[in-house]
């Protein structure tokens, strides 16, 4: 196994927010928008990063580029500290991880030419460029994402939101970064668009050696473009595995939910299924239940849930899950189809 | 549909094709608005005014007809014979000429305004919310104590004090036209800050101040050509009530609030143009910035993208 490219060592995020309509004096609540959450990321692989709205993904991805602050625990680049690093420096590194977002047309400047979005970061890393160079290097960027490089001084609202996208990947990559995080880069997308996109995507990381950071709010498509796959429920990495282990072996409730709600392709063998159908919402960050966060919704909770975290276990190589009970129940979730 | 059409455009030509930038979008849609033309059109009239009046005067704006002096009620009015074509004023100068001059003034005091207003504000709000935190609350704590000054108060007592000149105007009118156009943009810099290409830029690593300037200064400027355009003629008009009281422009020099105000003193003696000429330039000044302030508020509106 090759050395870890980015190292989320048990990273907290935590937000201020003040209510509304309180006393400028109160102190202001906590959100606990990612607790201790460890994943690790080889070079030229994809992790899967999946968990229903809120649950904090853009946030962690927000931890791994740097545009929000750890409130606990480090990230390792290559085994040196992020937060560590001078402001300068921090943007220096800004090289090698670069990000994708989950709107397309909104993460585009309105104001700017196509030309000049894809330049941006090629020109703020290598200001010494002359000006035919950065033209010639965004064409063949275009190019190489499928957009045609005479659209260069077309302006973003004139796209379709598969254009965006490509456009977006074509910012991304220009300046060759190791780690592209892609926050649910296809949700906004028809489905025809997506598969598109994903096999662009996947066509660069073979051809760059690229390490993805793939968010999704289901299996759907991660499970089928990711090496390792982490499952987080509502700020806290729950479960992470191999994909195909995952797949084959889920052991926390929560993903067995996730995986039951992806559909099968075929009818019969859909209908065939049991599907436990999580009930009731995510709980508020901002008063997470006591003990396992999932409590709430678990179809196998018990009395002693509420009262410590569950601690992370390892169950195989590579797999880790937090559930005590991740064994007990197998047998009795089928038993009840 | 794009894509094929880009694919023709391509064909067509393998230059870069021009695209159209939501300015020219809102260019076309604002010339579409028809008040706001006729807005503009006026305005260019007036300015044009000012611009070339004193050259096709025939008379000087401080020169004093003293054939008219004594009998200006008759002899004052406006005719072409004379060359008195918006008749003179109660002293016998030439009323089209100091109309001109004074349109000079006021245009200018509105302008001055409108730039210093547009440049500091601008740059100070942005600043503020974008940095956020403590350097915005102080940043706006600042722009509240400014505001809570009787501004009227600080510009009269600076001309009484520091004797009326126009470089005091203009300092006077610079110093409170900021603080509201600071306050609009730190709030749209505030919405702006957490739009995704923000987000981009700043994990891409481009410096705060390069992102200001490049991702949020350029989304700004509609909202601030559209207030910076209804501000003009505030300005105009503290700047005409500043001389209404007598503490404006000095003689010979004048403005609209001047004449205005020497029209309105003569109003009885049968010579009423002295107040009409002045006061139409002045209405139609105003209405002209509020057609092309809202013409350009449509035509900017980011709802209609
Ligand atoms: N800047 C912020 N200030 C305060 N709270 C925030 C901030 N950003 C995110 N949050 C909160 O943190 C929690 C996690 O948000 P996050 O955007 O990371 O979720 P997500 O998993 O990406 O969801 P989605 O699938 O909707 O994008 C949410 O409850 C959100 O309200
Ligand atoms: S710890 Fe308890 S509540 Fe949490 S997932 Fe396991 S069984 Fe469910
Ligand atoms: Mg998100």
């Amino acid at each position: 196994m090759s050395a870890p490219l980015l190292d989320v060592d048990n990273v907290s995020v935590t937000f201020n927010v003040t209510r509304q309509g309180a006393w400028p004096w109160t102190p202001p609540g906590k959100l606990q928008a990612v607790k201790d959450a460890t994943i690790a990321l080889e070079p030229g692989k994809t992790l899967g990063l999946v968990g229903e709205s809120g649950s904090g993904k853009s946030t962690l991805a927000r931890a791994i580029v740097g545009t929000v602050h750890a409130s606990a625990g480090r990230v390792l680049w290559r085994g040196e500290d992020l937060r560590a690093m001078s402001p300068a420096r921090q943007r220096a590194h800004g090289r090698h991880v670069q990000m994708i977002f989950q709107d397309p047309l909104a993460a585009l400047n309105p104001r700017m030419t196509v030309g000049q979005v894809v330049a941006e970061p090629l020109t703020t890393h290598y200001p010494d460029l002359s000006k035919s160079e950065v033209r010639e290097r965004v064409g063949k960027m275009m190019e190489r994402v499928g957009l045609l490089p005479a659209l260069v001084n077309r302006y973003p609202h004139e796209f379709s939101g598969g254009q965006c996208q490509r456009i977006g990947i074509a910012r991304a990559l220009i300046t060759e970064p190791e780690l592209v995080v892609c926050d649910e880069p296809v949700s906004a997308l028809d489905v025809s668009v997506q598969a598109q996109v994903v096999n662009l995507l996947q066509d660069l990381q073979r051809e760059r050696g690229l390490s993805l950071l793939f968010i999704a709010h289901d299996l759907s498509v991660v499970r089928h473009i990711s090496h390792k796959i982490a499952v987080m429920y509502l700020g806290r990495i729950v479960e992470s595995a191999a994909a195909a282990d995952l797949i084959a072996n889920p052991r926390h409730p929560y993903t067995r939910a996730l995986i039951a709600s992806v559909p099968i392709p075929s009818p019969k063998a859909e209908r065939a299924r049991h599907r436990p159908v999580l009930e009731g919402e995510l709980p508020s960050p901002l008063a997470p239940p006591s003990g396992c966060v999932f409590r709430t919704r678990c179809p196998i909770v018990r009395p002693a849930c509420a009262e410590r975290v569950p601690p992370v276990e390892h169950v195989g190589p590579d797999h880790v899950v937090a559930c005590p009970y991740h064994g007990q129940d197998a047998e009795a979730q089928s038993s009840t189809a | 549909m794009l894509a094929t059409k880009a694919i023709a455009d391509d064909l067509a030509g393998a230059a870069p094709i021009k695209g159209r930038s939501l300015w020219a979008d809102a260019r076309a849609r604002f010339f579409r608005n028809k008040a706001a033309v006729a807005g503009l059109f006026v305005l260019v009239c007036v300015a044009a005014f000012a611009l070339f009046g004193p050259l096709i005067a025939t008379w000087n704006y401080e020169d004093i007809d003293w054939t008219v002096l004594g009998n200006v009620a008759e002899a004052g009015r406006p005719s072409l014979e004379n060359g008195h074509w918006f008749g003179t004023d109660a002293l016998g100068r030439d009323l089209f000429a100091r109309t001109a001059q004074g349109t000079q003034v006021s245009l200018m005091v509105g302008i001055v305004g409108a730039l210093i207003s547009v440049i500091v504000g601008t740059f100070y709000g942005a600043v503020a919310g974008y940095f956020g935190g403590r350097i915005d609350g102080v940043m706006m704590r600042v722009v509240d104590v400014l505001m809570s000054i009787p501004y009227m108060f600080v510009l009269i007592l600076l001309l009484v004090v520091f004797g009326r000149s126009m470089l005091m105007l203009f300092i006077g009118i610079g110093l409170v036209s900021w603080l509201d156009m600071a306050r609009i943009a730190r709030g749209q810099t505030l919405t702006l800050r957490n739009k995704e290409f923000v987000e981009a830029a700043v994990a891409t690593g481009v410096g705060p101040f390069t992102i200001i300037r490049r991702h949020i200064v350029p989304n700004l400027l509609g909202v601030v050509i559209v207030y910076a355009t209804l501000l003009v003629p505030s300005m105009i008009i503290y700047e005409s009530f500043i001389s209404f009281l007598g503490l404006g422009v000095q003689e010979p020099l004048t403005s609209w609030g001047a004449l205005i105000n020497d029209g309105a003193a003569e109003m009885n003696n049968g010579t009423l143009w002295m107040l009409l000429v002045p006061l139409f330039f002045f209405v139609i000044t105003l209405f002209g910035f509020f057609f092309v302030g809202d013409g350009l508020r449509d035509a900017l509106d980011p709802k209609d993208r």
